[in-house]
């Protein structure tokens, strides 16, 4: 992994020094899964590059330049950019409900040229960067205390809420994991994480009667229920459980997966994709699949360590939680073990927004990776 | 102060540890995701792919065309016509339905209310499903329709089968029709044809009775479909069998004769081979047109057909009870010859009248006849004739003569829902009324009156009997699918030569000789001539003083309280060949138009001569006796 460290020890890197310094085996990795991806759009396309598979290809390329762009920054200067940052997808966030578009029943994106634009996706990158750089000052102690503990939560919280409003259960579930994570590396007390946990445990039954929304009820009662309706709100599940079923050891093969073929699998271009892959390749492409996901989250994990800057410890960490979370809730949900919540897999499925954001998530690790014996004085802001 | 202090290390040491432990959390996720794989996918693979294949691939019946009916000579009597219709796909009509339906209405004529039915239609269905715009299209309609098909987008030309019966009602109580499948027969059947939306099946006659033959085997296609139900492609094909063919022993020539003749009343009539049973002509009238059943029928037609008194709906040969009247002698004249009763010197003095047990029961003529023998009682069908000599032989052996000319169980012809008549016996009556047998009773019944009936079914089996002296018995289909229907050779009938030649002798005496009860409706070409016995079957119930009274006259009384008018009859005198019956209901008048249809039809019969005629199907003497056909005889002997 370390491929030279005198040059990563070096307090300032000449740009050739980053570009050398950048994992490029992760980066083939991560391109491999990519390929995975883009294969089974051309795949549950009917074997065709329209509509998906050729969008995505450009949404992959776009994403590597930002990868590299993002890890030759230096961590210092992502430091400086966590607020703004984490304010720009604030103000992103709110705009989406004044001049959003309705999709899916959610408004979810902004027009941003070819792009349509996810703030809540962006969000998730920024809030980790704030977080990193709001815990990066703070002592244990300090986490542990009302007032620094009451701004962290705070900064969860409110886009947490907006996400909420869209109304987006899965990004909110999320970005509620992902900061709560960070609270948690950055050593908040179990006197706080205990009592909490069980509050929430109590507090469910009352959410269950107040706060979720009508489809997303369904949703769970679907998940809990789905032979009930297998024809109408069961369908997904069913079909995503006889898809992945049906694969086998082996699989179908690829272009030979008939449930995505023939449109018994919903949306399966976007979060759907991995039933599809399972059931074109079966229990042994799948197990492949979740190995190269482990391996990018060891890597992730092993950079964080690594790293001699709590900022970019837990900012790396931050990062791949994000990333694993979505695997996580994704993995569950299309293989029925949680109710169907809309998110995607990172990296597989169709989506320019989602791709991007994942990648810039891999640029900022890069740049953790490649500047990790940077160190960053406690009270620093970072160093633009 | 220095960048890397005690505080650090500790913050340092809480993340590595708690990292760490999310790191262990991340695995065991990854194996609670690994192992929900290896559950689908390994422990319920198998079951989940038979539930993708479920999902995949669709079964489509194809429905074989229905087999045809023939007569003997081939002309088809029941067919598939083609139906030449229009479909139209909404999604390939790419100038939308409204527009197509506007280019479609250019060539062929389209009514406001069609066009509006098939916006309905595709609304109602998928995109891709094809809807039909009009159907029963001439050819030429169709082939303008073929020649505009280039600017007609989204329009499908198809031919689909439709049942046709290009006879109408002249042959409805043979044939039956087809109709759509009821809830019942769905739910009794297995062959998942029932099930195909617009099936037909057979709901009498003939249509009925070999619906299974002329059906088919249901082909199918094994089809990929999506989710939507739209076909992807043919994953394999079964053809099925298509419909057999079956042949009638009906010569359609004297069939159209026989129903011009009858000309609608309510009444029927069968010619029939003496030698071998073959129908040749079974009409019941009046019919309707099965054609209506097919494209379904309009409650005002149903209300018509139901309501008619001369019941349209009844086939009358099968399932029409008569009281036999005089035709019934024939049997009482040989029981009485094989009771020894009627010798050649047998004698009856026919005053008129004839006093038994303190009642009077009347000839129908008033004066009498004077004194007849056997052949002069048939003749003249006199009344006290019969009361005497029924009397003398007594019901046991009038019904052991009846049984063994067929009266009084079914025929076991190849139609559905035929009746048994009735012929009465002492356990009978004792069984039913509870009452011993009466002398009176076989009176009665000794002039084809009281509890005896019968169809003309029976009547025409009964005089083929008479005039072959074998126990033949009708006999409407020769073939299915190429195949002969097995019929053993008719045995003996069991009554002596003498018996049988002077009832034949009585019954050409009818007709033949001046002073027979037919003698005016004789048919008068040499070599054709026919024998025969008339009937007249009371309608009214006679009380007890009627009884004895004189007659009312026929003409005065309300259609439906005039006698039944009956003929039986067989030609030529010498080696018959044909036998006939007719039966016009409430019909008995003077001017006997029963007989003269009777006398027409067989002299038709006689001089076209079907049964010598080539049929249409293969045949040989031999090979109808035989149980399993003609090849399998000869392989056999």
């Amino acid at each position: 992994m370390v491929l030279r460290p005198y040059a990563a020890a070096k307090r300032t890197l000449s740009f050739a020094d980053k570009l050398l310094e950048v994992n490029w085996g992760l980066v083939l990795l991560i391109a491999l899964i990519a390929s995975a991806g883009i294969a089974m759009l051309y795949s549950v396309a009917g074997g065709h590059f329209q509509p998906w598979a050729l969008k995505q290809i450009a949404h992959f390329a776009l994403g590597l330049v930002v990868l590299v762009l993002a890890s030759v920054i230096d961590v210092r200067v992502w430091m400086s950019l966590a607020y703004p940052a984490y304010g720009v997808a604030l103000l992103l966030l709110v705009a989406v409900d004044v001049a959003g578009h309705v999709g899916l029943g959610a408004q979810r994106w902004i027009a941003l040229g070819p792009l349509d634009l996810q703030p809540s996706e962006l969000m998730k990158i920024a809030l980790v960067l704030a977080l990193s750089r709001f815990l990066h000052g703070k002592n244990i102690e300090d986490v542990s205390r009302p007032g620094p503990l009451a701004i962290g939560l705070g900064m969860i919280a409110i886009p947490a809420v907006f996400v909420v409003l869209q109304p987006n259960l899965g990004t909110t579930l999320i970005i509620v994991m992902d900061g709560c994570s960070l609270l948690f590396l950055a050593g908040l007390s179990w006197w706080w994480i205990l009592p909490t946990l069980g509050g929430v445990a109590a507090a469910a039954p009352l959410a269950w009667r107040f706060v979720l929304h009508d489809y997303q009820k369904a949703r769970v009662e679907t998940f809990i229920h789905p032979e009930a309706d297998a024809l109408g709100k069961g369908w997904n599940i069913t079909q995503a459980k006889i898809a992945i079923g049906s694969g086998g050891v082996a699989g179908k093969g690829f272009l030979n997966g008939t449930q995505s073929r023939l449109n018994f699998l919903p949306e399966s271009q976007t979060d759907f994709i991995w039933t599809s892959f399972c059931e074109e390749f079966g229990f042994v492409g799948a197990m492949a699949l979740l190995v190269l996901f482990a391996v990018v989250i060891f890597y992730g994990v092993q950079t964080a360590m690594s790293a001699r800057s709590q900022f970019g410890r837990l900012l790396a960490m931050g990062i791949i939680l994000n990333f694993f979370f979505y695997i996580m809730v994704n993995g569950l949900m299309v293989m029925g073990l949680i109710p169907v919540v809309g998110i995607p897999m990172p990296l597989l499925s169709y989506g320019g927004s989602a791709m991007l954001t994942v990648m810039l998530g891999f640029g900022i690790l890069m740049s953790v990776h490649i500047h990790r014996q940077v160190e960053i004085p406690r009270h620093s802001g970072g160093i633009i | 102060m220095p960048l890397f202090d005690k505080k650090d290390k500790s913050r340092y040491a809480t993340f590595s540890r708690r990292a760490v432990g999310l790191g262990g959390a991340m695995t065991a996720v990854f194996a609670v995701l690994a192992g929900r794989l290896y559950q689908l996918q390994i422990r319920d693979g198998d079951q989940y792919m038979v539930e993708a294949e479920d999902n995949r691939v669709s079964e489509r019946l194809i429905a074989p065309p229905r087999g045809r009916i023939l007569d003997r000579f081939g002309v088809e009597l029941a067919n598939s016509r083609r139906n030449y219709r229009v479909l139209l796909v909404s999604e390939q009509a790419t100038e939308g339905v409204a527009q197509a339906l506007d280019q479609i209405g250019k060539v062929i004529l389209l009514s406001d209310q069609q066009k509006k039915k098939v916006m309905h239609d595709i609304a109602m269905n998928r995109k891709f499903v094809p809807v039909p715009v009009v159907e029963n299209l001439t050819w030429e309609e169709f082939s303008r329709v073929n020649l505009h098909l280039p600017y007609l987008p989204g329009v499908q030309p198809d031919v689909g089968e439709s049942r046709d019966y290009p006879f109408g009602a002249e042959l409805v109580h043979i044939l039956g029709y087809v109709a759509s499948v009821s809830e019942q027969e769905l739910q009794q059947s297995d062959d998942p044809l029932m099930s195909l939306p617009g099936m037909r099946i057979g709901k009498r006659g003939i249509e009925k009775q070999f619906d299974k033959d002329i059906r088919g085997r249901a082909g199918a296609s094994r089809v990929e479909v999506n989710a939507y139900g739209r076909i992807i492609r043919e994953l394999g094909k079964d053809p099925g069998e298509i419909g057999e063919d079956v042949y009638l022993t009906i010569d359609r020539q004297v069939q159209q004769l026989a129903d011009q003749k009858l000309d609608g009343e309510s009444a029927a009539m069968v010619v029939m081979d003496v030698n071998n049973g073959d129908i040749l002509a079974l009409s019941s009238t009046p019919g309707f047109d099965p054609n209506w059943f097919n494209v379904g029928l309009s409650g005002a037609q149903w209300q018509g057909l139901t309501a008619d008194d001369h019941k349209p709906l009844l086939n009358k040969v099968t399932s029409g009870i008569y009281p036999p009247g005089s035709t019934f002698k024939t049997a009482v004249a040989l029981a009485a010859v094989e009771a020894g009763i009627a010798t050649p010197s047998y004698r009856v003095n026919c005053p008129g009248v004839f006093v038994f047990g303190g009642h009077e029961f009347h000839c129908w003529r008033p004066h009498g006849h004077g004194t007849l023998d056997l052949e002069g009682g048939i003749k003249n069908s006199c009344d006290v004739f019969f009361y005497q000599t029924a009397h003398r032989v007594g019901i046991d052996a009038i019904e052991q003569a009846a049984r063994k000319l067929g009266l009084g169980k079914v025929t076991g012809i190849e139609l559905p829902g035929e009746h048994s008549g009735l012929v009465p016996s002492r356990e009978w009556k004792q069984k039913t009324y509870k009452q011993p047998w009466q002398q009176g009773d076989t009176l009665s019944v000794g002039i084809g009156q009281g509890y005896v009936t019968v169809t003309p079914l029976q009547l025409v089996q009964q005089a083929a009997r008479l005039a072959s002296g074998k126990q033949v018995v009708p006999r409407l289909v020769h073939s299915v699918g190429g195949k002969a229907v097995p019929r053993p050779e008719a045995a003996k009938l069991d009554f002596s030569d003498e018996a049988l030649t002077r009832v034949r002798s009585g019954m050409n005496k009818v007709m033949n000789e001046g002073g027979g009860s037919a003698f005016n409706w004789r048919i008068t070409e040499p070599g054709f001539e026919m024998a025969g016995k008339t009937g007249t079957a009371q309608v009214r119930v006679y009380s007890e003083g009627q009884h004895g009274g004189p007659i009312t006259k026929n003409s005065a009384l309300e259609w439906k309280l005039r006698d039944h008018a009956l003929f039986i009859g067989f030609a030529p005198v010498i080696d018959p060949k044909y036998a006939i019956v007719s039966i016009i209901e409430h019909g008995a008048t003077p001017a006997h138009p029963h007989v003269q249809m009777a006398r027409d039809v067989m002299l038709f019969c006689q001089q076209r001569d079907p049964a010598k005629l080539p049929p249409a199907y293969p045949v040989s003497q031999a090979a109808d006796a035989a149980p399993l056909g003609p090849k399998f005889a000869k392989a056999g002997e």
